[in-house]
């Protein structure tokens, strides 16, 4: 059971979004936004969230929408794992958020509310990271579309009241060759020990990574290495370990020594799958 | 805009089993409490409440949904159906021909979730039992009955699972 009360709108426009924040705002309260909501529950229940009042994006056409745009594809926010994958739009996409928890789970959980999790995996992030996805932010009455390499660092860095509306990704980066590669500590669901995914592009090999750091993460550098076809690929994968943008997560899912070990496993086998060797 | 007159507690309607039912809730109050304490539906069980386990699965517009991960105000307007909505099932029976209950507690859930499974997947494939089956555990590990529940149904165009599913707007 949640022990605190709170307000929940549901608005049906981004106006009255703005002006659901807005109000609970001004009576010095604290107001929340949640899609698909699983994460704002389960954290309610454990007492590690409060707020006033919840804002329900699921009433937000914007947020619901899920087709090609001319050149793009826009994913609303509120949209679930599962209708991603479902509509085979983006099967990287679709491939790499089918890892996400179990079926019933994804009916409910969204990329907006995946993306903006508290959790440290926020898997569905990978993808978007290496095609250079858009993301499309709403507050007051601004909207700014914005790459999503530019405001996601370690998390997405939204300021208090700004809302994710959609991620827009442009149709030429959605059929590249990819691979989407998950290890859990034990049954086929559950959170990453290391989530790996890559897509070439242009001859070379784009990888993100969640589960091995505090966060997920893109980074120049291991790609420069990775790529570097004059180093055995035993010895990029040394380099990479050694470049690593924090120290490896070490909890209950797994020891620093095992997702290390995991980690050079699952990079050999996206090499090879890749075929990134001399 | 539905902002239940900014309070913490509102009169909603719940569209269960095929029935419109008036409930007075908590906007903390989760679905499945909501069923439980509220409705006397007590056939979805409370168990991890985490969405861990399955043990609580109801169908929210024909889909598969944990209700201990729902707000009872976030599916006002959709159709819900319970383990009570499905009382006619082809799955139902198939669990008691199959032997797929031991102490039953799961049972309920799995009963959801496979006809769910069966109504939008009649001709399922390996991958796709699976992937549905992965959501629900049974603690007394009958999963090969289970699977054999599924497999007696599948392909056999067995209509009557469509009709017995109150409350479904598809
Ligand atoms: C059973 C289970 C297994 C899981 N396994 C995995 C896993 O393997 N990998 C993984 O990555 N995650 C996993 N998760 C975590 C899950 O992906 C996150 O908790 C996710 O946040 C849930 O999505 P939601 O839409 O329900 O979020 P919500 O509860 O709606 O929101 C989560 C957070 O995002 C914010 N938010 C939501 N929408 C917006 C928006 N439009 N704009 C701005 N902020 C917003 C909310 O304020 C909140 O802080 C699992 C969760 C469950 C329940
Ligand atoms: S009680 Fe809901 S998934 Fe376990
Ligand atoms: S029959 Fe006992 S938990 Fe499944």
């Amino acid at each position: 059971m949640i022990s605190f009360d709170f307000k929940y709108f549901k608005p049906s426009s981004v106006a009255e979004t703005i002006e659901a924040y807005n109000g609970v705002h001004e009576q010095g309260e604290k107001a929340l936004f949640i899609s698909g909501g699983t994460e704002f529950i389960t954290f309610a229940r454990t007492n590690k969230i409060y707020t006033d009042a919840i804002i329900d994006s699921k009433g937000i056409p914007e947020c619901n929408v899920l087709e090609m745009r001319d050149d793009n594809l826009v994913i609303g926010a509120a949209v679930s794992l599962n209708k991603i994958t479902n509509s085979n739009l983006f099967p990287f996409l679709g491939a790499t958020v089918k890892q996400i928890a179990d079926h019933t789970s994804r009916n409910k959980i969204t990329i907006g509310g995946n993306i903006n999790s508290e959790l440290i995996y926020k898997e569905s992030i990978l993808p978007l990271l290496l095609v250079d996805a858009k993301v499309k932010l709403a507050k007051g009455n601004d909207e700014r579309a914005v790459l999503l390499n530019s405001v996601f660092n370690r998390k997405l860095n939204l300021s208090s009241g700004e809302l994710l509306l959609q991620i827009i990704i442009d149709s030429s980066n959605i059929d590249l060759p990819y691979i989407s590669l998950k290890r859990t500590k034990f049954s086929k669901v559950g959170y990453p020990v290391v989530s790996v995914a890559a897509i070439l592009k242009d001859n070379r090999l784009r990888v993100a990574f969640s589960g091995v750091c505090g966060y997920p993460f893109r980074s120049d550098k291991i790609e420069n290495i990775v790529n570097d076809s004059t180093i055995p690929v035993v010895n990029r994968i040394d380099q990479v370990m050694d470049n690593l943008p924090s120290s490896i997560v070490d909890d209950l899912q797994g020891s620093r020594e095992y997702r290390a070990f995991v980690l050079k496993n699952v990079l050999l086998d996206v090499m090879e799958e890749m075929e990134m060797g001399e | 805009m539905n902002r239940h007159n900014g309070t913490s507690k509102a009169f909603i309607h719940l569209h269960v089993n095929g029935e419109t039912k008036e409930v007075g809730v908590r906007n903390a109050d989760t679905l499945l409490s909501t069923l439980r304490e509220k409705l006397g539906l007590t056939g979805a069980k409370r168990s991890c409440e985490n969405g861990d386990c399955g043990a609580c699965t109801v169908l929210v517009n024909g889909e598969p949904s944990h209700s201990c991960l729902s707000l009872a105000v976030e599916v006002v307007n959709l159709p819900i159906t319970t383990i009570e909505g499905l009382l006619d099932s082809p799955v139902r029976e198939a669990f008691v021909d199959k032997w797929a209950i031991q102490c039953g507690f799961c049972t309920p859930g799995f009963i959801v979730n496979c006809h769910a499974l069966l109504t939008n997947h009649p001709d399922a494939n390996e991958e796709i039992v699976e992937e549905w089956l992965q959501s629900n555990i049974c603690r007394c590990t009958g999963y090969q009955e289970i699977k054999e529940v599924i497999h007696s149904l599948l392909g056999s165009n067995n209509h009557s699972i469509k009709k017995t599913h109150p409350g479904l707007s598809k």
